[in-house]
């Protein structure tokens, strides 16, 4: 699983922090500190985060990794 | 389906166009996700020059170096697939704008009928080549880079010394005292983060460094860093003619823009980065918009309505997502249809346990107000002044406040602002001399950079007109 936070929009309420505490935790009063690559098994939470955030400021794509439709293996990969 | 009043070699570029995007980051990502969420069907090829899927940047200089997520593990998700064939770990060499093609370290070429341009910056080195190469001395932009300070910082040195107080340098300072390390920070500067945020905020910022056990030495170069005979770092020499003993030394000198790989190309590139019109498109070096070519991201300078239409060099991840955005509209719609790129500049900053964020342009600021909160409490909002209008705002742990504060920029509002202030302290009733360093002078601080009227400025130093 991937996520990222835009803390642009991110007010610090901390509603994803309560509710995906492995995932989001703040730091001091205001400033939100993501995992950008939380466990699995987190996913749930993550994603209950993700919806409860009052100005949708998370971005998540699901576990599996690399969406469906890539295609991998380009030349050049180091 | 298309509107039939589409022509049909737009049509065509939608549907089995090739687009080439160079410089697979942040805003690269966001592109190729934008180009397949309109409709784009046909190729899309992603040149990066690091081994990397795309990853997170701003964690690198938090979330990694506390030791909360390892480095190499900050890739950024995909709103969507993106269908695209990597090129990943080669770099683009060459850029043939009348053929239109690129050309790559491998020898290889790529045909485009469009490409987007967001080979972002890179960390300026620290520019005594053989001390640069002293082991201990790092930069900080990408994950690797992270990963290696990030051993080093756990390993546990005696001190770091940070060169240069702007956001990255004062975030390093940060994690590291938050770690137990002990660390001096070097800025040439009156205080960290004057460049961004001038004087009046560098001083709370200072208090702040030093509340935090910093050993923030300001107005002061480094001058030298001297190796043992195993080459290992061992020491800085400062302009006031002290010697610091430093087993890690980070340079966040700022960076550089990624366009030597466009330097004959005809392209308006230079070290101020590509120029482009409002619409993402990338002036030549005549100053005439080239139709095929766009711009998004850290590498990009356009003009700005807001702030006089100069052009303006952002380095914030805000302004990579939406530029690409808008580029990658742009590339795939008739002219009429096209959007302009005029997002109000916005960032954040995370350091000694403080949310910082802004918004316009706190450079052209002349004055400062605090608004709300006190400077004292390092809770509070400022507004800069510019000829009368509000130009820009900041906020310490206020950020709630901030969204109020872009409508008065966007809206050109009076400044000082003329609404009752909830809170109202004393330093609060006028304001004053918002302390920004001379623009002339060589800086490394300001993410925001002015860079006058001209789309093909080559020039490496720019004198910014404050008026
Ligand atoms: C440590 C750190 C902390 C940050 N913190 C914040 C923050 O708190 N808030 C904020 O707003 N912003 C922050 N930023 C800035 C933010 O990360 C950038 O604005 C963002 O990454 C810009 O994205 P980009 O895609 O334009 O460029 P980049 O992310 O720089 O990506 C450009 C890519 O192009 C590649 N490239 C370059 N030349 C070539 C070539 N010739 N061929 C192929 N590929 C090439 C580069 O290697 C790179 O992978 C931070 C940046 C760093 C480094
Ligand atoms: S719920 Fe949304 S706004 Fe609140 S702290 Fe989390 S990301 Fe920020």
């Amino acid at each position: 699983m991937r996520l990222v936070v835009d803390l642009n929009r991110c007010q610090g309420y901390a509603q994803c922090a309560f509710l995906a505490p492995d995932a989001f935790t703040m730091h001091g009063d205001e400033a939100l500190m993501f995992d950008s690559q939380p466990d699995d098994r987190q996913w749930e939470a993550v994603l209950r985060a993700a919806e409860a955030c009052p100005v949708k400021a998370i971005t998540v794509e699901g576990p599996g990794g690399v969406p469906a439709g890539e295609r991998s293996g380009a030349s050049g990969v180091a | 389906m298309l509107p039939v009043s589409l022509d049909g070699s737009l049509e065509r570029l939608r549907r089995e166009g090739r687009i080439v995007i160079v410089g697979a980051s942040l805003a690269g990502l966001r592109a190729a996700e934008t180009l397949r969420e309109e409709g784009f069907t046909g190729t899309l090829t992603m040149v990066g020059d690091e081994p990397h899927e795309p990853y997170d940047r701003p964690p690198l200089s938090k979330q990694v170096l506390l030791d909360r997520v390892p480095a190499d593990h900050t890739k950024l998700p995909r709103r969507r697939p993106v269908d695209a064939e990597w090129r990943l770990g080669v770099a683009a060499t060459g850029l043939d704008l009348a053929a239109r093609r690129v050309r790559l370290a491998d020898g290889s070429e790529l045909d485009y009928d469009r490409l987007l341009i967001t080979t972002g910056v890179r960390a300026r080195p620290w520019p005594q080549e053989l001390e640069a190469e002293l082991d201990g001395v790092f930069v900080l932009r990408t994950s690797d880079d992270a990963a290696q300070l990030h051993r080093r910082l756990s390993a546990g040195p005696r001190r770091v010394l940070v060169i240069g107080a702007g956001f990255a340098g004062s975030e390093i300072a940060s994690a590291c005292r938050e770690r137990g390390l002990d660390v001096t920070v070097a800025e040439r500067g009156a205080a960290p983060l004057v460049g961004a945020l001038g004087g009046v905020v560098g001083e709370v910022a200072a208090a702040m460094q030093r509340e935090a056990g910093v050993d923030l030495r300001c107005g002061i170069t480094v001058t030298g860093l001297e190796g043992d005979a195993a080459g290992r770092l061992r020491c800085a020499h400062l302009s006031d003619g002290s010697k610091v003993e430093v087993e890690v030394a980070v340079v966040c000198l700022g960076a550089t823009r990624n366009t030597e790989w466009l330097a004959d190309s005809g392209l308006g590139a230079g070290p101020r980065g590509i120029a482009c019109d409002a619409g993402c498109r990338a002036f030549d070096v005549r100053g005439i918009v080239t139709d095929d070519v766009f711009v998004a991201g850290d590498v990009a300078r356009s003009p700005h309505p807001l702030f006089g239409y100069q052009f303006l060099s952002l380095e914030h991840w805000g302004n990579a997502v939406a530029g690409a955005e808008v580029a990658a509209h742009n590339m795939i719609s008739a002219s009429a249809d096209r959007r302009p790129h005029i997002w109000t500049p916005s960032f954040w900053s995370a350091q000694f346990g403080v949310n910082i964020k802004s918004v316009g342009v706190p450079p052209m600021g002349d004055e400062i107000i605090v608004t709300q909160g006190s400077l004292s409490e390092r809770r509070f909002t400022a507004a800069y002044g510019h000829h009368g209008r509000v130009i820009a705002a900041v906020t310490f742990d206020q950020a709630k406040w901030l969204g109020f504060y872009q409508h008065l920029i966007e809206r050109a509002a009076p400044f000082p602002p003329d609404f009752p202030t909830v809170d109202r302290r004393p330093e609060g009733r006028h304001p004053v001399p918002a302390g920004f360093p001379d623009p002339s002078l060589p800086s490394h601080g300001p993410t925001v950079t002015l860079s006058g009227h001209s789309p093909s400025d080559r020039r490496i130093s720019f004198t910014p007109l404050r008026a």
